[in-house]
């Protein structure tokens, strides 16, 4: 048990999916060629004045809604001044002491059940930078940068979050359910790898049982929920390290080596955080009608943490199902649709395991397959009146994925149906009388030699066997020799 | 009167390279600036709001709606420097 406790905050900027940009009709693009998507507004050409994408406004108070945030009556933009190329403007027109969403919280649900609370500082509305891109080498006499504003002015929503986190892992845990709020929500892709959800930490240690915080360093950037996890564990272990040697952690921007594992200092310069923040003169305040903020609170889906709870509760699924299958809302809805047909356990299985496993390989999701939410909940209901045997099943599966066909058209058309006992019983028959080795080495105790008869006799009914009404009945016939 | 060290602080902040006679002329004028303010605060201000804007609009937007906007060529037309692809700058890793 270390003498030191972890105290963590998060900045999570998530690239809302509009059409356009935050302050201007350029449309947003991802994978575009360099500079394709510009205008004189996301190029700060002088004299041009931004506009607000409503979008994005509407957007950014549907989170602050699912995040339980207070709604600002009148909210307005500042300019964030520094100079950087990736800024045409030479400041980023941001929120400051009054953003569009204030205090709020989030609740994640642990693996052993236990709930997680994090306090939710703010969530304002700013623009993203354009991308600097260092590729190509050195040209011809200057060492150079290409700067790509196609990113630049897209609508960013900053989430803050007080440092009421304690663990690398509960750092994780928050992460990865806040990006499924986010993407129930419909606001944004919320991809790590490809930028649309970007998370740093803020990272303290001091004695357990202190209530005062350490100094702490912020961990920038990560593009994985897992190197994220990985490289707030390598920044706690150096600073305990530091402080354990009876140093002193310095207030620094840090970077994580997720190859190497190490921590690297970003040092920055003193005046770096010296924003000199003042209000945006060219834009108005927003002060969102309350009636249309009711009617947005009123439209929020079903968000992910009650909605896994009604599983667990009420449909008997496993933590883990309920984990699994509010991994996005496309899934859910699918799911929801199975499970209002037939056993909600049963389609849960079914969905999350063969489902899911036969269609990897064409690297097709359920909801984009030939294979409905009411085929998953037919094939429940054939397996559950003992019309087909779970290999048959899968069989059948793989059928309806090819053919959209019905379930129990194809176990009619491809004979798939169960057998009657008592054509099972004389296959098996057969299948001993044929094999009297085996059979004897069965006697003898040879309980492995179930398998073989076991595969023969799927072998010959073409899985329309059930493996343990086989098993049963090779003892049987075993015996009865 | 500011001192030097805020006028060369403040030059910093802006990547601008000013002479010792700028830096005297910079430090006049912001200090001018500066004590415009110092005239405002010093006026009985209780009861009166901050002011961010001085017109009284609200939520001016627009509709997420897609407009065209400048061709590669025409938006690197007036860069200083540009590559065929983009916006040239002294390298930044």
């Amino acid at each position: 048990m270390s003498a030191y406790e972890p105290v963590i905050g998060v900045e999570i900027h998530v690239q809302l999916s509009t059409r356009t940009k935050m302050f201007c009709g350029c449309e947003l693009s991802f994978g575009d060629p360099p500079n394709t998507h510009t205008c004189p507004v996301c190029l700060a050409h002088p004299g041009v004045l931004p506009v607000v994408n409503e979008e994005a406004v509407r957007r950014a108070l549907l989170i602050g809604l699912a995040l339980g945030c207070e709604i600002a009556p009148r909210s307005i933009f500042h300019r964030k001044n520094y100079f950087y190329p990736d800024l045409p403007k030479a400041y980023q027109i941001s929120q400051f002491d009054i953003p569009i969403c204030g205090r709020g919280e989030f609740r994640a649900l642990r693996e052993d059940g236990s709930e997680l609370l994090v306090g939710i500082t703010r969530a304002h509305l700013e623009e993203d930078a354009a991308k600097l891109t260092h590729a190509g080498g050195r040209r011809a006499g200057a060492a150079e940068s290409v700067v790509d504003f196609n990113r630049g002015g897209t609508p960013l929503v900053e989430i803050v979050t007080e440092p009421d986190l304690r663990s690398p892992s509960d750092v994780a845990l928050f992460l990865r359910q806040l990006r499924q709020t986010l993407l129930f929500l419909g606001v944004s892709d919320c991809s790590m790898e490809e930028g649309s959800m970007r998370a740093d930490a803020n990272v303290s240690i001091r004695p357990v049982g202190s209530h005062e915080y350490g100094t702490k360093t912020e961990l920038k950037n990560m593009n994985s929920f897992r190197f994220l996890e990985r490289g707030i564990e390598a920044e706690i272990a150096r600073q305990e390290e530091i402080v354990g040697a009876g140093g002193r952690v310095s207030q620094e921007t840090v970077h994580y080596e997720p190859d190497t594992g190490h921590i690297t200092s970003l040092r920055s310069k003193e005046e770096s955080h010296d924003y000199r923040y003042f209000p945006e003169p060219d834009l108005v305040p927003i002060a969102p009608d309350p009636a249309w903020v009711e009617e947005l609170r009123a439209g929020l889906p079903e968000l992910p943490l009650p909605l896994r709870r009604r599983m667990v509760g009420e449909m008997g699924l496993s933590a883990e199902d309920a984990e699994v299958l509010t991994e996005g809302p496309e899934l859910v809805v699918y799911f929801l649709e199975a499970a209002a047909l037939a056993d909600p356990k049963a389609c849960a299985n079914w969905i999350r395991g063969e489902l899911r496993a036969q269609l990897r390989e064409a690297g097709v999701e359920p909801w984009q397959s030939k294979v409905t939410p009411a085929h998953v909940a037919a094939l429940v209901g054939l397996l559950d009146a003992g019309t087909v045997t779970v290999p048959a099943a899968k069989e059948v599966m793989a059928e309806v994925i090819v053919s959209g066909e019905d379930p129990a058209d194809v176990v009619e058309s491809k004979g798939l149906g169960a057998m009657d006992e008592g054509d099972l019983a004389a296959v098996v028959a057969e299948i001993v009388a044929a094999n009297p080795d085996q059979a004897q080495q069965l006697r003898d105790g040879k309980n492995k030699v179930i398998g073989f008869f076991v595969g023969q006799t799927m072998k010959r009914t073409g899985g329309r066997a059930d493996p343990q009404s086989v098993q049963r009945l090779v003892r049987e016939a075993v015996r009865g020799d | 009167m500011i001192d030097d060290e805020t006028v060369r602080h403040v030059a910093r902040l802006a990547r601008l390279r000013l002479s010792p006679d700028e830096e005297q002329v910079m430090r006049e004028e912001l200090s001018g600036i500066l004590e415009h303010i110092d005239a405002i605060r010093a006026m009985d201000l209780d009861g009166v709001p901050p002011t961010t804007h001085v017109i009284t609009l609200e939520n001016v937007v627009r509709p997420d709606v897609p407009v065209s906007g400048l061709t590669r060529d025409e938006a690197l037309r007036e860069a200083a420097h540009a590559t065929d692809e983009g916006f040239g700058v002294p390298r930044m890793d």
